[in-house]
This record gives C-alpha cells, sequence and structure tokens, in this order.
C-alpha cells in the first residue's frame, strides 16, 4: 500500500475580486502545506515543491503532486516488566505478565521479549495502521477553505453557513482520479468543474490535474495567471503596433485585467480625437480608473485616440463589443468635459471661500484654516531657504500657491476623480494664466505619496508640500490623532517620510524642530487656535528622525549602530547628518578608527561608573595639567588638544571624512594610556583628574558622531 | 441642418426600432421574474432615493420569511440632476428592483437569462460581474456583491444583503438593481437617454424632459434652505414621536400600531436631506450628522418592526400546533 497519486482541488466561485485572487491562491497554498505535511501524506522536505496553487475570477486551485494514497503504518513498542519478573521460574507468566497484557489489550500469547542495556524486558509491539488520505482530506479540505483569509467576507445562505468571500458553488476534489467526498456549504465535491460562462460547457467533467488544464482550455478557460498574462501581454503589443502606436505601459493594470478575465482579450477600440484637447491626466484617469482600458500613445508620447480594453471573449467579429465601450467611454469622457468647463466657470482662488464648508478634521477646522496656516509656513520656508542662500526661493509665490493648493477639493472633477486632488487645481492654474511654478506647485503638493514617488518638481512646490505635511503632522499630534499599530487615518507616516524625503534628496538647509516651531506657531496663531506643547514638539521631532532612520536603513543601506551614533551628535539638520552618517561608514572599519571606538566604549563605561560612584557629572571637572604626572597621560593630552583643534576646524569646512581620520591619529596615544596608566588611582585627585581628561575626550570628540554607540546592539 | 434633418427622421414612426422600446424593456423585465414568483409590486408613492428604500425591500429583508417581489421604481437624485442637458445623467432614473429570499443557489444564472430576455446575446457580448460593494449610510444597510458590466456599461448592482436597518440578516437576500434607462438607450443603440424610444412613437425627451428641467432647477436653484431644513425636522420629529409612542404601547395594541407611518417620515427626511446637499446648503460636519439622524430613525424602525411582525408569528405557530 505505498501507492501514490495526484490531487486536484478547486474550490468554484462566483467572481471573486480581482485584486485578492493571488493573495488568497498563496495562502491556500501554505495551508496545504502544512495539512500534508502534518498528516504525513507529503513528505515534508519536498511539501513545497509539490504542490502548487493559481487562481482566475472564479476559482481557487490546488494540485499536489505524488500524494500518499495512505498514511504510513506507524510501530510502536511499549516495553514492560523485566523478563526475570515476568515470568516464574517454572516459565509461566506472572500477575506482572497478565497485568502488562492487559492493559495493552494484546493477549498474552503476542507479546514478545526483547533485549534491552539493562537485560530482557517483556514488550508489547503496537502497529498502528495508516488512514486511506481520501479520508483525511475529506477533513482537512473543507479545513482550508475555512481557514483562507479575506478582507471582508460574507453569507450567502443563512447565518449559520459558513463565510467566504463570494458564494462557492462547486468544489472539485480528486485524488488519484477519484472524489474526496466532502461537503462544504451546502455543496459536495465532485469532478466535475464549471468552465466559461457563456462559451464553455457547464459541469465538465475532469480526472485529476493532467486533464483539468486543457478541458478548461478547450472551454474557454485560461486557468494560469501566467497564461493569462502572456496573452494579453502579447496582444498589447501586436495591437497597436499595426498603426505604430504602442499601449502605455502599465504593469498595475496588467496584473489586474488578467485577474478580471477567464480568457481575456485585447480588443483595439477608438475615440474621438476632438477628446485630446482635455489634458492627458484626466484622459488616463478615465480609461485607467473607471473603464480598466490602456492608454495608447503614438511614437512621440503623446496619447492617440485610441484605448485597448481587455475582454473576457475570445473575439469580437461583429465590432458589438468594441463599439459598447466606446460608447461607454464616449459618455465618460463628455462628463470629464463637463466638468473641465463647468469648473472653469470660476477661477480657481474663487472656490477657496468654499473650502470653509470642508472638515480637515473636527478638532482642527475646516480646510479654510488649513490653508491659512499652510500659506504662513510656505513662506516661512522659503524665506529660510532664502536667507540660508537659495536665491530661487520664492516667498510670494509659495504663499500663492499655498492659496491655491487645496480649491480643488470642491470641484466636480475632484469630487467625480479623487485621486487627481492636486493635479486638478495644477491644471486649472495653468490653464487660468498661472505662473507655471505655482501652477506646478500645486500640481505636486500631495508628492511624494511614498518612498518610491517623485518629488514636487520645482523649489515652490517643495515649501507647499512641506508646509501641508507639517502641518498636518503638528497639528494632528496637538489633538492626539497620533498614528498607533495599522491605524493610521490622516496618513501621517506618509507625511512624515514625504518631509525627510524632500529635505534629504531636494538637499534643503533645514532645521526640523525649527519647522516644527513654526509649524507649531502657525496652528497657535490660527482658528482654531491649537497650542502643541513642548513635549508635543519633540515627539514630533522623534517621529521625523524615525522616519530618517528608516529611510537611512532601508534606502541607503546604512547599519544601525552607524546611524544611532551619527544622530546621537545632532540630527536637526538631517542632511548634515547623513553627510556625517556616510564619513562614519566609510571610515569605520579603517585600522586606527575601529580600535578607538572601542577604546571609546571603555570610556563612556568608566565614566558612566564613576559618575555612579561619585554621583557627579565629569563634564564640570577640569582637566588640571600639572596633575597629570605620567608621561602616557600628559602625551594624551596634548594630542587631544592639537587633533581636537585641527578636526573641529575640518567640521566646520564640513569635511567629516578627513576630520574622522584626523581623530584616528589620536588611537596610539589612547593605546598607551590605557596600557600604562590605572584610571582608578587610590589617590582620589589623580583619579579624579584622569576622569576629567577621559571626559574632555568624550566630550570634544562626539560631536560628529558618538563612536561608542557603534557596535551597540540593535534596540528597537 | 444635417443634424435636424436626422433628427426628425428619428421621429418617424415606422423607423425600425433597434431594442426593445423602454416600456417593453420594463415588461419583459417584470414577466420575467414574475413568472419566476415574484410578486409583481408598484413603485413606491414616496420620493425615495433608490429602490431598495422601497418598504417592500428594506422591511421584507428583515426576519425570517421568504419573499420575492419586483418593481419598478423611480428614483430621485438630486445631485445628479442636469436640467436634461446631460445625455446620461438625470435627476430621476428608473430602477428595476428585484428582492429574492432566500438568495437561490442559481441565482446568477437566472439574472444573466434575465439579460437574454431582453435581447441579449451573451455570447456575443462583454458581461462581468466586478467587485462593488454596496452600502447605503441612510438605511444602516450594507451587502457584498458586483457592479455588472455590459461592454463596459454598468447595468446591474447585483448584492448579497448582509445588513439592513443596522440587523444582521438571515436568511440573506440577493438584491438585483437593473438600471433601466440606461440598459433601454444601449439596447437601442442611442447616446443620449433623452433619444430613447419611450413607445414606438414617443420619446424619453418627450414624457421626462420638463421635469428633468425643472426639479433639476428646483434642486440646485429654488429649493429654500430654511423651508428645506424645517421640513426635515418636521418629518424627523414625526417620525420619532411615533417611534417613542410605540413603546408606550401595550402589547395587544401594537399589531396595528403605525409603524409603517414612521418608515414613511424617515424616507421624506431622506428626500429633504438630499435636496439640502443638492442646494450645497450643507457642511461636510452638517452632512455626517444629518446621515446620521436618518440612519437613526431607519434602524429604529427596523428594530420596531421586526418586534412587531413577531407575536404575528407566534400566533401563527400556535394555531397551526
Amino acid at each position: 500500500m505505498n501507492g501514490r497519486g495526484d490531487l486536484l482541488f478547486e474550490i468554484g466561485c462566483e467572481e471573486i475580486p480581482a485584486g485578492m485572487i493571488a493573495k488568497a491562491a498563496q495562502e491556500l497554498k501554505a495551508i496545504l502545506a502544512r495539512q500534508l505535511s502534518a498528516s504525513g501524506l507529503v513528505d515534508e522536505p519536498t511539501v513545497e515543491e509539490s504542490i502548487e496553487t493559481f487562481g482566475a475570477p472564479r476559482r481557487l486551485v490546488a494540485i499536489a503532486k505524488n500524494v500518499r494514497l495512505r498514511q504510513e503504518d506507524v510501530r510502536r513498542e511499549v516495553t514492560g516488566p523485566p523478563k526475570a519478573i515476568a515470568y516464574d521460574n517454572l516459565g509461566e507468566p506472572t500477575r506482572a505478565a497478565m497485568s502488562f497484557a492487559e492493559k495493552q489489550g494484546i493477549p498474552l500469547s503476542k507479546l514478545s521479549v526483547v533485549n534491552t542495556p539493562k537485560g530482557e524486558y517483556l514488550a508489547a509491539k503496537h502497529v498502528i495502521p495508516g488512514k486511506p488520505a481520501a479520508e483525511i482530506l475529506a477533513k482537512d479540505l473543507p479545513e482550508a477553505i475555512h481557514e483562507i483569509s479575506w478582507p471582508r467576507s460574507m453569507y450567502w445562505t443563512t447565518a449559520d453557513s459558513p463565510r467566504f468571500i463570494r458564494p462557492i458553488r462547486w468544489i472539485v476534489a480528486l485524488l488519484d482520479s477519484k472524489v474526496v467526498p466532502f461537503t462544504f456549504a451546502g455543496v459536495r465535491s465532485g469532478n466535475r468543474t464549471d468552465a466559461h460562462r457563456f462559451l464553455g460547457k457547464r459541469a465538465v467533467p475532469v480526472t485529476g490535474p493532467r486533464d483539468y488544464e486543457s478541458k478548461l482550455k478547450k472551454n474557454f478557460v485560461l486557468c494560469r495567471p501566467a497564461v493569462r498574462r502572456k496573452k494579453i501581454e502579447a496582444e498589447l503589443n501586436s495591437l497597436p503596433a499595426r498603426k505604430s502606436l504602442r499601449a502605455h505601459a502599465d504593469t498595475a493594470l496588467l496584473d489586474l485585467v488578467g485577474y478580471l478575465n477567464e480568457y481575456p482579450t485585447a480588443i483595439l477600440g477608438n475615440f474621438d480625437p476632438a477628446f485630446l484637447s482635455l489634458p492627458e491626466e484626466i484622459l488616463i484617469t478615465v480609461m485607467r480608473g473607471h473603464q480598466k482600458y490602456f492608454a495608447v500613445e503614438n511614437r512621440s508620447g503623446d496619447l492617440a485616440p485610441h484605448f485597448i480594453a481587455v475582454i473576457n471573449l475570445p473575439r469580437d467579429p461583429k465590432g458589438l463589443v468594441r463599439a459598447g465601450h466606446e460608447r461607454v467611454l464616449r459618455a465618460r469622457f463628455a462628463d470629464a468635459q463637463f466638468f473641465w468647463e463647468t469648473d472653469q466657470k470660476h477661477r480657481l482662488g474663487e472656490y477657496l471661500p468654499r473650502l470653509a464648508a470642508v472638515t480637515y478634521e473636527r478638532r482642527l477646522g475646516s480646510y479654510a484654516e488649513k490653508v491659512e496656516r499652510m500659506r504662513v509656513l510656505a513662506r516661512w520656508l522659503a524665506e529660510q531657504w532664502f536667507s540660508g542662500g537659495v536665491a530661487r526661493a520664492d516667498v510670494a509665490g509659495s504663499d500663492r500657491a499655498a492659496e491655491l493648493a487645496k480649491c480643488d477639493l470642491v470641484t466636480e472633477m475632484v469630487r467625480e476623480f479623487p485621486e487627481l486632488q492636486g493635479v486638478v487645481g495644477g491644471l486649472y492654474a495653468r490653464a487660468q494664466g498661472e505662473p507655471e511654478e505655482i501652477a506646478w506647485a500645486v500640481y505636486d503638493h500631495y508628492k511624494p505619496l511614498g518612498l518610491d514617488d517623485p518629488l514636487p518638481r520645482n523649489l515652490t512646490g517643495c515649501a507647499v508640500a512641506l508646509a501641508d505635511k507639517l502641518d498636518s503632522l503638528v497639528a494632528c499630534f496637538a489633538v492626539g490623532a497620533i498614528p498607533s499599530g495599522s491605524s493610521d487615518p490622516f496618513a501621517l507616516r506618509r507625511a512624515a517620510l514625504g518631509i525627510v524625503k524632500i529635505i534629504l534628496e531636494k538637499d534643503l538647509p533645514l532645521s526640523l524642530s525649527a519647522a516644527i516651531s513654526a509649524a507649531s506657531r502657525s496652528l497657535k496663531e490660527h482658528a482654531p487656535r491649537i497650542q502643541a506643547s513642548p513635549e508635543i514638539e519633540k515627539q514630533v521631532l522623534e517621529f521625523l528622525l524615525e522616519r530618517a532612520r528608516y529611510i537611512l536603513r532601508e534606502r541607503r543601506g546604512f547599519a544601525y549602530d552607524e546611524i544611532n551614533a551619527a544622530f546621537a551628535a545632532g540630527a536637526d539638520d538631517v542632511g548634515d547628518a547623513v553627510e556625517r552618517v556616510s564619513a562614519l561608514k566609510a571610515i569605520r572599519n579603517t585600522k586606527n578608527f575601529a580600535p578607538l571606538a572601542a577604546s571609546f566604549k571603555r570610556i563612556r563605561n568608566i565614566l558612566e561608573k564613576s559618575a555612579g560612584k561619585e554621583g557627579k557629572a565629569q563634564g564640570a571637572l577640569q582637566v588640571r595639567r600639572e596633575l597629570l604626572r605620567e608621561v602616557p597621560e600628559l602625551q594624551l593630552h596634548t594630542a587631544a588638544q592639537r587633533i581636537a583643534e585641527e578636526a573641529s576646524r575640518l567640521k566646520k569646512e564640513k569635511k567629516y571624512r578627513v576630520a574622522l581620520e584626523k581623530i584616528s591619529e589620536l588611537r596610539p596615544a589612547v593605546d598607551h594610556f590605557f596600557d600604562k596608566v590605572l584610571v582608578m588611582s587610590e589617590d582620589e585627585e589623580l583619579r579624579r583628574n584622569r576622569i576629567a581628561l577621559l571626559g574632555s575626550l568624550l566630550k570634544e570628540f562626539s560631536t560628529i558622531a558618538d563612536f561608542s554607540e557603534l557596535g551597540a546592539e540593535e534596540s528597537r | 441642418m444635417k443634424s435636424n434633418a436626422h433628427s426628425l427622421k428619428r421621429r418617424e414612426p415606422e423607423e425600425k426600432l433597434k431594442g426593445l422600446t423602454f416600456q417593453d424593456l420594463l415588461f419583459k423585465l417584470e414577466e420575467y421574474w414574475a413568472r419566476r414568483d415574484c410578486v409583481l409590486q408598484q413603485p413606491y408613492d414616496i420620493e425615495v432615493g433608490a429602490g431598495t428604500m422601497h418598504p417592500e425591500t428594506f422591511l421584507r429583508v428583515l426576519g425570517p420569511n421568504p419573499y420575492r417581489v419586483v418593481y419598478a421604481q423611480p428614483s430621485r437624485r438630486p445631485a445628479d440632476g442636469r436640467y436634461g442637458e446631460n445625455p446620461n445623467r438625470l435627476y430621476k432614473h428608473t430602477q428595476l428592483q428585484v428582492i429574492l429570499k432566500p438568495s437561490p443557489s442559481d441565482i446568477q444564472d437566472l439574472y444573466l437569462d434575465s439579460l437574454a430576455a431582453v435581447g441579449i446575446n451573451l455570447k456575443e457580448h462583454d458581461i462581468r460581474f466586478e467587485e462593488d460593494n454596496w452600502e447605503s449610510p441612510t438605511l444602516g444597510a450594507w451587502g457584498i456583491g458586483w457592479q455588472v458590466l455590459l461592454d463596459g456599461l454598468e447595468i446591474t448592482q447585483f448584492t448579497y444583503f448582509q445588513q439592513c436597518g443596522g440587523i444582521d440578516l438571515d436568511p440573506i437576500s440577493v438584491e438585483l438593481t437593473y438600471g433601466l434607462d440606461r440598459i433601454a438607450a444601449y439596447l437601442q443603440g442611442v447616446d443620449n437617454v433623452f433619444d430613447v424610444c419611450w413607445t414606438k412613437t414617443m420619446k424619453y425627451g418627450q414624457v421626462r424632459l420638463a421635469e428633468e428641467r425643472q426639479f433639476s432647477a428646483y434642486s440646485f436653484d429654488y429649493a429654500d434652505k430654511k423651508t428645506t431644513e424645517h421640513l426635515f425636522e418636521l418629518c424627523e420629529k414625526e417620525a420619532k414621536r411615533l417611534l417613542a409612542l410605540y413603546q408606550e404601547t401595550p402589547p395587544a395594541a401594537r399589531q396595528r400600531f403605525p409603524l409603517l407611518a414612521a418608515y414613511d417620515f424617515c424616507l421624506k427626511c431622506s428626500h429633504y436631506f438630499n435636496i439640502l446637499d443638492a442646494r450645497g446648503a450643507i457642511s461636510v460636519t452638517e452632512r455626517a450628522g444629518m446621515i446620521h439622524r436618518v440612519r437613526d430613525i431607519a434602524c429604529r424602525t427596523a428594530d420596531l418592526w421586526l418586534q412587531q411582525q413577531n407575536p404575528a408569528k407566534a400566533a401563527i405557530a400556535r394555531s397551526a400546533s
């Protein structure tokens, strides 16, 4: 009974939401792998490769190869009393033997004697026969259906029946061509699958993984996502090429339509070129977001009056489907055109008063009030940059862009296409003759939306984007709307990440704490006049620095301790902190630096210990040169003074790398000192002076980075 | 001149009509579902924003009793009005509403057959079910389902009701809401809903244009904010008065207690709210507050309605035994 066979398991559903299928298939694989290795039907080392799962709109499918048709028998031996006790000298079984046999449920005659290191013992051999795989699977497979998790599942008959993402209408469960019988939610497992809704046969019988795919294909279902995707891609390439056009690249959309159709086919449709007078952003949003069409562009990258729809049919011989899609798109474009014209009966700025009726947050007032605060901040930022030497910083322009930034929230276009907020305002501003710089600033001010999203393209846009995000952070923190766990309704983590990303990548001089204070001031001075305490400001700063650490770790490849060391010497100017981290990374493994860093850690330990003992801060202690009696301590003091002077000059010039190299030169003197000098001298005066010497070293040489942080364990 | 001549020609009664007339579409669908054991009901005679608000849906999906019903429901959406100038958007559109309780296991096939019954060749069109979970905050109702797309056009909202009036449903009802106006336009191959043939001789525009113009104008330009608010409050007050009174009514006298009237006032609140919204008279914060007030009445009504229906069930059970 060592046969093996293949398992085919298909959960047949009403249409599963396209975005959830791939993840559910993955989860199903993990569940089955766990079940099959737990039951021993598949050997654990091979379980990953023996199972594959995939999905299509109406099915989740699992195939497991080489499944045992029956579990292996398990043999177990239980030892009982020693033979000497089990049998008397006549060889007759004793009371002990009989009670052992009884306990084991085995007749005396079937007991055996085994040799053990301790001598001969009575033993009972049990064989637990393996169960047929079908019996185990009939219990496990319904469990697997239960276990798949969904964002929002449903009932479809009564509330005492199971939940799933959509109603289950059929189940195929075949092991070695035979049905694994069970019932789930009133559906009996069987050997029949359902094919394409309109073109295929209903209830197609299959025998297992061998004919499953081909029978479905014959009935117009391409069950594998990779096959569907390849077909769509090939057609996306070939269709427009005939007219020397090409489909707008869009991987996310490609994934989506691959899971929206069981037999996807791309068709090329047309629209009235007159609509090309609408901005490209709007046309693409209508095609992509609402209709899931690919936009089509000509060789120079401009939109062409065509689109590609992916339909769930092999062909459209009469052009009926194409005509339908064209008609729908025409109506959508006509709507967009209507919004474009209606909205522009007023200038963008004229929408500002209406923002008073749009709540930003209950306690933080309306968007009109937020805009007032943003304007002050945007101006302040531009002033900072201008006085910091960024000549193109435009104070009045930043103010104007902030004033216009949120106006599009009350336009018809954004009401219809919320994902175009900012973009629509920017387009209107440009169409209405606002300066290019300001129009782009409005357009871009929600950017960056993530780590990989581009930044606002100009400085005014950066000012508005920072003003918006800083205000959100400080204001929300002030009223306690602080992100926790997965709850971050105002997307403050994204805002903080955006702030750090803009400052770092645009290399803008800006003190974070000063920016936070400015936001806090404008929050206090404008309605609804909310006060952010110094404690809150500190929290916001730490929140921002946490994002900065994240970017440096994840995107720039710095190690945890390098970042901590540099940040410990100050990170208010994030750009500067990053330069110090870089210098540190470059030098940390050099011959002199690494041991020196270790010595600094030793110094810190000594100082901490002695501070504990003497209850006194060493910072207050002054080194008294006349007390430096030993040569090594005198040498160290002299070297430190010389190097400190040079390092401080280099630091001022921001030559951090060279400064650190200079500091490395301190190593021999430090080593020599620790070799020859006993810090904890019996003489209190000497001891205190040596501690003062070490304290001054730590203080002098930690302004670029706190070396004693290097090598520390990751604490978060 | 050319386009004028064209449109005149299309008014000729003898011109061959492509697809069903608007009223034939309605007849066919009503007949289709009536033959599948649905009660053929009439539209509700109070302004509603959707067929779901009709008591034949809102109240019937509550509780354990099976029910099947089909009815057309003219649905007023004041904010969607366009003075009859937009080819697709209407102040009042016509929904065909079907409720099947409990939901049959072949419901998708039944639905698709209804499309075939109105002349759609299912093999020649791109018909798909795309995720769209429906929710009505004012009714405390939501469900899981799809929008059904016909060659990219949304023609039906298909929902497995999970909750209504804040009450978890058991058994689950399925709700089909057909957008009749756009289906008719599609079948007839016209781009403008006002060009749809209502009958062989009358266009949709001839029947409905005046209504679209005037009610759009009323909702956007004429409705008096104070008066509408006042009407909202009056209806809310009356609904709440009734709901409170029910609690004080002795159980024996509750069978004839007019909870249905309380629900009518809830619907009126919802309509006045929609007018205020279209008029741009409410801020976002007020908006959430008013939705909450309507939902509160709807949920309390649903709750009391279930209580009121229960003794009857108990009585039937008693007489049967």
